[in-house]
């Protein structure tokens, strides 16, 4: 099986070779999608974990005994449809077709399951419309 | 060609709740239909709609004065600097303006997160905002300091007042270079990977009334969610430039100064947004009706998406160095399918101006003057038209 996580990591641990021990001792493939990790700061990954069901469950247990949130992808980012004015400036952004006009109504939509957390549209949409739960807290 | 109706006649109709009003959108199948002449006959008004950034926004502020009096010099709100140079309390606060404090593009791309835009957003959504303000003194106004909270409803006269709204079509964005640029028309990425346009097309107020015939000084409409009036022709007004043979602009051309009371208008209409690297507007909401005085205005607001063409410009050399070249024309019915053709290259197209924005307010435009709430006004002067001779100039740096 295959899942897109978002891995939060505490300054504390920041530095501990996690994606290393996953492989070794979990025999759990590790794809980085997306990784914002500094020396000593709260650092935070989006990986696609791929393993059998039990696998993945221990090394999710491992994580989380070390500190690390372990968020699902899906619903990581969230687009506030009653803030969004429809200018359509995030869908020539998203690289993932997640943030799509219907065509011809011209109107914006979301599909989360899209998603790859790039957090382009953050920025990018004008009326702070889409927003990361992960950077607002848990 | 002869006369159809008169403002008068319509404004009657309108009071008795029986004026037919339909949409820049709709009259578009009513005239493939049925024809000009025979639409012309049945219609009454026509509403259009535009929900777009529109940088030369801001707002007039009577603050009131606080005891001792007080003339205001400097004046925040929520840190965003208001202008002053006026009579003792009055301010006026512009969209973009920015807090002092903010390191702008220092880092760049600079996010731009709060400036006047909000400001006008939060007073306008009922929300309390942070006045701050300086003054050297004088016999007459002793106070020299104020820090203070207030609402817009705390406020003597609040009226937005818009420099250049409604640009009458507008450029295509595009970027040749091979780094991303971060502009007014939003994120343009390298190599041409997106075109991004503003105009809600057909449904655009001047689109509609391409010479102004109908559109003038003293035009009632909806502003922001409320009711407001075109002041004067907006800055950069430029009737002269080449247009179809419709009469319809191929270029950016008309613009309106609009005014209204603010107290009357809705969050929902005027936000503030901030565009990544280049700063912070308002966007606003605006929908001007067009009465059918004779079948040439009617003509006029039958335009459709695939008549109108707009000019493509690279935003890295030729906008900002201002060279005046353009990669071509496309309609605005190829922008809305998403994707157009420049240098033989497919291009992913985003509109920044909302089209169901747009439409929204058109529909909430008819439903007032069909309700009998909104008459029509008879321009109480003309802007310049094509046939005025006035033509945008650059500055000439000595
Ligand atoms: S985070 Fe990236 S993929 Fe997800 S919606 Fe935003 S731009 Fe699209
Ligand atoms: S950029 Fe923001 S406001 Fe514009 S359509 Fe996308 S989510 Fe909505």
């Amino acid at each position: 099986m295959k899942r897109k996580l978002v891995l939060r990591f505490p300054a504390a641990v920041v530095e501990y070779p996690f994606i290393y021990t996953l492989a070794k001792e979990y025999n759990i493939v590790a794809n980085i999608l997306k990784a914002d990790i500094n020396p000593r700061k709260e650092g935070r990954m989006v990986v696609e974990l791929s393993a059998d069901e039990k696998s993945y469950q221990r090394g999710v247990d491992f994580l989380q005994s070390r500190g690390v949130i372990v968020l699902p992808l899906e619903q990581q980012i969230v687009w506030v449809e009653d803030r969004c004015t429809q200018c359509g400036a995030c869908t020539v952004i998203c690289p993932s077709g997640a943030l799509w006009m219907q065509r011809p109504e011209m109107t914006v939509a979301f599909d989360g399951e899209k998603c790859v957390v790039c957090e382009h549209c953050l920025k990018a949409c004008p009326a702070r419309a889409v927003e990361a739960r992960y950077l607002s807290g848990v | 060609m002869g006369k159809l109706r008169s403002y008068a006649e319509i404004n009657e109709k309108i009071s008795k709740g029986q004026a037919v009003v339909v949409t820049a959108e709709e009259i578009i199948a009513m005239v493939a239909e049925h024809g000009p002449e025979e639409t012309a006959k049945r219609v009454d008004v026509v509403t259009t709609g535009t929900f777009g950034p529109m940088c030369s926004s801001g707002a007039f502020f009577n603050l009131g004065h606080p005891k001792p009096r007080m003339k205001m010099s400097k004046v925040w709100l929520n840190r965003v600097n208001a202008y002053a140079g006026l009579a003792a309390v009055d301010v006026f606060l512009g969209a973009t303006e920015i807090p002092d404090t903010d390191p702008a593009n220092q880092n760049f791309p600079g996010a731009f997160n709060y400036g006047g835009a909000h400001v006008i957003e939060d007073l306008v959504a009922g929300k309390e905002v942070r006045l701050e303000a300086e003054s050297y003194g004088t016999d007459c106004y002793p106070r020299q300091k104020l820090e203070t909270t207030i609402r817009l409803s705390d406020i003597n006269e609040a009226y937005l007042f818009n420099p250049r709204n409604c640009y009458q079509n507008y450029n295509v964005a595009v970027n040749l270079s091979d780094r991303t640029l971060y502009t007014y028309m939003g994120i343009l990425k390298p190599n041409l990977c997106n075109a991004n346009y503003s105009s809600a097309g057909q449904l655009s107020p001047l689109m509609n009334d391409p010479d102004y015939r109908t559109i003038g000084i003293g035009t009632r409409l909806f502003l922001g969610g409320g009711v407001g009036y075109v002041a004067w022709y907006g800055t950069q007004h430029s009737p002269c430039g080449p247009r179809d043979e419709r009469g319809v602009p191929r270029t950016p051309a008309g613009t309106l100064a609009l005014i209204g009371d603010l107290k009357q208008m809705q969050a929902k209409w005027l936000r503030g947004v901030s565009y990544l690297g280049y700063g912070v507007t308002l966007q606003v909401g605006v929908g001007i009706p067009i009465p059918i005085l004779d079948v040439e205005t009617l003509i006029g607001t039958a335009v459709r998406d695939e008549d109108i063409v707009a000019p493509v410009v690279d935003y890295s050399e030729d906008y900002p160095q201002a060279t005046g070249r353009t990669l071509g024309e496309v309609t605005y019915a190829e922008l809305k399918s998403g994707k157009i053709t420049v240098l033989d290259r497919e291009v992913r197209t985003a509109p920044l101006s909302s089209y169901p924005k747009a439409r929204e307010i058109a529909e909430t435009l008819k439903m007032w003057i069909q309700k009998g709430q909104f008459t029509l006004t008879e321009p109480v002067a003309r802007i310049p038209a094509s046939d005025s001779g006035v033509r945008l100039k650059s500055l000439a740096v000595k």
